[in-house]
């Protein structure tokens, strides 16, 4: 069976896969990172968001194989230390999390937005979540959380 | 009321302390959980609604790489069917047809997605690969899918020939026949409630852990209720001493009421733990949570209301089939008929009530409870009948109820659906939705709209909803087979700490902090020297979970009771320890005084005594300080408000957006505004994911045609407003709890989805369209258009 290299999370990280295994599995069940999770089978609900060489991707619609030599950060090694990372922080401040299932790849997808688009207006946010389902929030308090802490990471 | 001193206490909008892990994918959910020699379960599920199986051969399957076992229903032969919570009675007085829910199907298939074998292997790649060499012979039938024409069968159950589970009624069906022989206007109307898919993002999971010395299992399960589930899997499926299983529900990733029952999966899991002696694991994968997770709602109804010549309302008639599904799942019984029917009088002094509820069984998805559970089918039918009666005598929709409504004055109010209301004040929060939403201005939007060539519409509606679940004699008296209490244990640990154990359950409430902040308000100790423990029966008291927003209200009361206890031991202590009578010991700020003076000792001091009792009233306590507290509720709680809707609809494309939403709730007492505003939200999105977007559609071979997230339309980001929330004005708390809190977690899914449809009505009133069903698609708005445009 293959071999993928990749660096997650700033440690390189080796996986035997097959060629059927996709990226969530190496970093859920090979590397034990357990925050990125899977809502769906249809490349929907974005609780799988993680960032490939700094672009986000559904990491349940990647190929381990794909990502060979990639780096990958997922929610995990967003934040180092004791301290929160300014969006973790925005999403707790807000109350832009309940369950908390979709927070990891919200999170994931919203530092993106944020790099994006760092002054974006609520009807942005809104269209830039679409590959983000969250069934607990009805999500006025994730667009919230998206613009403050975008403001956070502007002054970071 | 709210308490300024502790800014952790009852009132503060503190921040969640669940949220530290979260937020850094430090959560651990169930599918998280890996054990030492772990195996995967696949099951095989029907392809078809309804068919015969003539012969299923796992042979192949059996021998192929890294399966550990095969499973088939002869397997399970020993193994009880899942149990339905409550027992409804006919109005002939025969009980409901209960027939078997296998764990496994036998001999026949009822649904798409219903189990049929279980591959057990090595990895669950492995498991799936095994899965395709079982060879299953199915003889299809014809499927039932359609409600009205399933008494022409084929019977899906022999138990019942025409396939109808029950035939209830409540009300009194000659005094609503003589008000609508007085009745002055009669309006009836004709709509359904849309199937829906309660789509929590974290799949249903499971792993069983046998453990051969002790002969104990563990369950690990995304879950709602563990104590429940021991229960039922202990008492009613395996009938295996409930001692020897422990369920543990870890962090749950949302439940909605999908995660109450028990499942087939936790049993199979449970049951191949014990024969091969090592751990199995089961997670759903979308797909088949569409195909096997309870869905909701689905009812048809004729609903009829008469009106005096002054527009009181003197009559309700409600005709309703109500979809079971398959099988009858835990509850599904209770939904449509003690929930539904009993809250038929809303917030309305209508003195004659009747409803029919004939529940049917069809080749489809067992139905249960989802997010208000027969509350907003009743609030739905009853707010619909309003708008449209206030159109056909020409009143206005807001006034119409307002006149309707049951005084200040007349609580506690006795409707004549059985339940009591303890207390209310309907007007105020009709008052303040209508000064928030701007509903005097709303013409001179509309015409604005009107201008931009788009339709404007504005609708309300008023809920009220019984929650806190339930008085355990009434619930008995009524069929449910389980009692409606909740358990608290309160430890104070030998340094002053707290460590609180709820039979509650928390999967997105935030329990552990809205818990703690009860805690810390009472025995006046810091917010983050508490801790919650929830969701393992073997470190809780038996307690019923969370459902039917239920949690503050009977498990926040348990606490409370403890709390007491805890109190009127510690102040025995501290009366022997300042040398003083019990009777001179007040608590207050977390500290046991002699009244009127400065003399006191802490409760970090008083449990240090109880636990090193060197200076003890032996002669009267026992050491330790922790106490247990069952609040069996004495009545339900009634969480009422009043929501409205507006939209814009471009007639050109039927595209209907909600342009404005504005909620006020009377919740009784609030712990935490932040977190209930939170619920509210979410409570809001779900409701107008029922009316604009979701629909559970099965063709006619019983076929599941929304089967994913791409055919089933979640709300997404792009689809909500910004809400106007007004919750932390709290007019009447609850009477009869020690909190005085009512229960906030499903009215948002209760009041909003008639709100939007009467503002989607309200939108076309140009048109002449009296009613359109939900969901509002663009496809039916524009439908509705065309249709009545034809007309005229
Ligand atoms: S798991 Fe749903 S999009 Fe990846
Ligand atoms: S917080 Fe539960 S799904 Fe988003």
């Amino acid at each position: 069976m293959p071999t993928v290299s990749l660096t997650v999370n700033g440690k390189a990280a080796n996986a035997t896969v097959e060629g059927r295994t996709l990226l969530v599995q190496v970093l859920r069940e090979t590397l034990k990172l357990t925050g990125t999770h899977v809502g769906c089978d249809t490349s929907q609900c974005g609780a799988c968001v993680v960032h490939v060489d700094g672009k986000p991707v559904k990491s349940c619609t990647v190929l381990a194989l794909q990502a060979d030599g990639c780096a990958v950060t997922s929610i995990e090694g967003l934040s180092q230390g004791a301290d929160l990372h300014p969006m973790q922080q925005a999403f707790r401040d807000c109350h832009g999390l309940q369950c908390g299932f979709c927070t990891p790849g919200m999170i994931m997808t919203a530092v993106d937005i944020a790099k994006r688009h760092p002054e974006a207006d609520e009807a942005t946010i809104r269209r830039e979540l679409e590959g983000n389902l969250c069934r607990c929030t009805g999500y006025a308090n994730i667009v919230k959380a998206v613009q403050t802490g975008a403001a956070a990471m502007r002054q970071g | 009321m709210n308490h300024v001193a502790n800014p952790t206490g009852i009132g503060a909008s503190v921040k969640r302390v669940e949220d530290l892990r979260f937020v850094r994918g430090k959560g651990r959910y169930t599918d998280d959980i890996r054990l030492h020699g772990e195996t995967h379960a696949y099951i095989i599920r029907s392809p078809h609604a309804h068919a015969k199986i003539a012969k299923i051969d796992t042979s192949r399957a059996a021998a192929a790489a890294g399966v550990v076992m095969v499973i088939t229903a002869a397997d399970l032969a020993k193994l009880g069917g899942l149990p339905c919570g409550w027992l409804i009675h006919s109005k002939d007085g025969s009980p409901m047809k209960e027939p078997k829910h296998p764990v496994l199907a036998e001999g026949k298939v009822r649904h798409v997605g219903d189990s049929v074998a279980v591959v057990v292997a090595e990895t669950l790649a492995a498991a799936r690969d095994a899965a395709e060499l079982i060879e299953v012979d199915y003889e299809p039938l014809p499927a039932v899918i359609d409600m009205s024409k399933a008494a022409a069968g084929p019977a899906l159950h022999e138990a019942s020939p025409n396939n109808q589970c029950f035939d209830w009624h409540i009300g009194d069906e000659a005094a609503v026949k003589d008000a609508f022989a007085k009745a002055a206007h009669v309006t009836k109307l004709e709509l359904i409630n849309n199937r829906l898919a309660p789509n929590a993002i974290e799949p249903r999971a499971y792993i069983a852990d046998f453990i051969q010395a002790t002969g104990e299992t563990t369950l690990y399960t995304s879950n709602q209720n563990p104590h429940v589930i021991r229960l039922l899997a202990g008492a009613f499926v395996f009938q295996m001493p409930e001692h020897k299983l422990r369920v543990i529900a870890p962090d749950v990733g949302g439940g909605f009421g999908s995660k109450i029952y028990h499942y087939a999966e936790e049993a199979i899991v449970i049951w191949a733990a014990g024969q091969i002696g090592r751990p199995v694991r089961w997670t759903s994968d979308r797909s088949e949570a569409f195909i096997s997770d309870a869905q909701g709602r689905d009812h048809k109804t004729v609903v009829e209301l008469a009106l005096d010549k002054d527009g009181k309302f003197i009559g309700l008639r409600a005709d309703t089939l109500a979809n079971v599904g398959a099988y009858l799942s835990t509850f599904a019984s209770v939904v449509p008929t003690i929930l539904h029917a009993t809250l038929l009088a809303g917030n309305y002094t209508t003195p004659a009530i009747y409803c029919n509820v004939k529940a049917i069984f069809t080749n489809t998805v067992p139905v249960d409870a989802y997010r208000g559970a027969g509350r907003p089918e009743a609030t739905y039918l009853l707010e619909r009948v309003i708008d449209l009666a206030a159109i056909e005598t020409k009143r206005d929709p807001a006034e119409l109820r307002r006149i309707n409504f049951i005084a200040p004055s007349q609580f506690p109010y006795q409707t004549p659906v059985a339940l009591q209301y303890d207390t209310g004040n309907y007007g105020r929060t009709l008052d303040m939705a209508l000064a928030a939403a701007k509903y005097k201005d709303f013409p001179t939007r509309r015409a604005e709209a009107k201008a931009r060539g788009k339709l404007r519409g504005i609708g309300i509606a008023n809920y009220i909803e019984a929650c806190g679940i339930a008085p355990s004699a009434v619930a008995g008296a009524l069929g449910g087979r389980a009692g409606g209490y909740e358990s608290g244990a309160i430890r104070v640990n030998p340094t002053g700490s707290v460590t609180v154990m709820t039979g509650s359950h928390s999967h997105g409430q935030g329990h552990e902090t809205t818990f703690a902040q009860i805690v810390s308000d009472k025995l006046g100790i810091p917010f983050d020297q508490v801790d919650v423990v929830h969701g393992d029966t073997a470190r809780t008291p038996f307690g019923m979970g969370t459902y039917g927003s239920r949690s503050i209200a009977v498990g926040g009361s348990a606490l409370i009771k403890a709390m007491d206890k805890i109190i009127a031991k510690g102040k025995q202590i501290a009366a022997h320890l300042l040398e003083v009578s019990d009777q001179d010991v007040v608590f207050e700020n977390g500290a046991f005084t002699v009244a009127g003076t400065d003399r006191k000792k802490t409760i970090g001091e008083v449990a240090f005594q109880a636990y090193v009792p060197h200076n003890f009233p032996h002669d009267k306590l026992e050491p330790g300080l922790e106490e247990q507290a069952f609040y069996d509720p004495k009545n339900f709680t009634f969480p009422a408000g009043t929501y409205i809707c507006e939209v814009e609809i471009d007639p050109d494309t039927g595209v209907t957006k909600v342009v404005d939403f504005t909620a006020a709730d009377d919740f009784g007492r609030i712990i935490n505004p932040m977190i209930v505003e939170g619920q509210v939200q979410g409570g809001l999105a779900q409701g107008i994911g029922q009316a604009l977007l979701e629909h559970c559609i099965y063709g006619a071979d019983g076929q599941l045609l929304t089967g994913s997230f791409m055919d089933y339309a979640m709300p997404r980001a792009d689809d909500l407003p910004m809400f106007k929330i007004s919750t932390t004005d709290t007019p009447t708390p609850c009477t009869h709890n020690p909190l005085g809190v009512k229960g906030c977690g499903e009215a948002g899914a209760i009041g909003s989805p008639v709100a939007l449809i009467n503002a989607v009505v309200n939108a076309l009133s140009e048109f002449g369209v009296k009613h359109i069903d939900m969901p509002a698609t663009p496809q039916a708005v524009w439908r509705a258009i065309q249709t009545a445009k034809s007309k005229t």
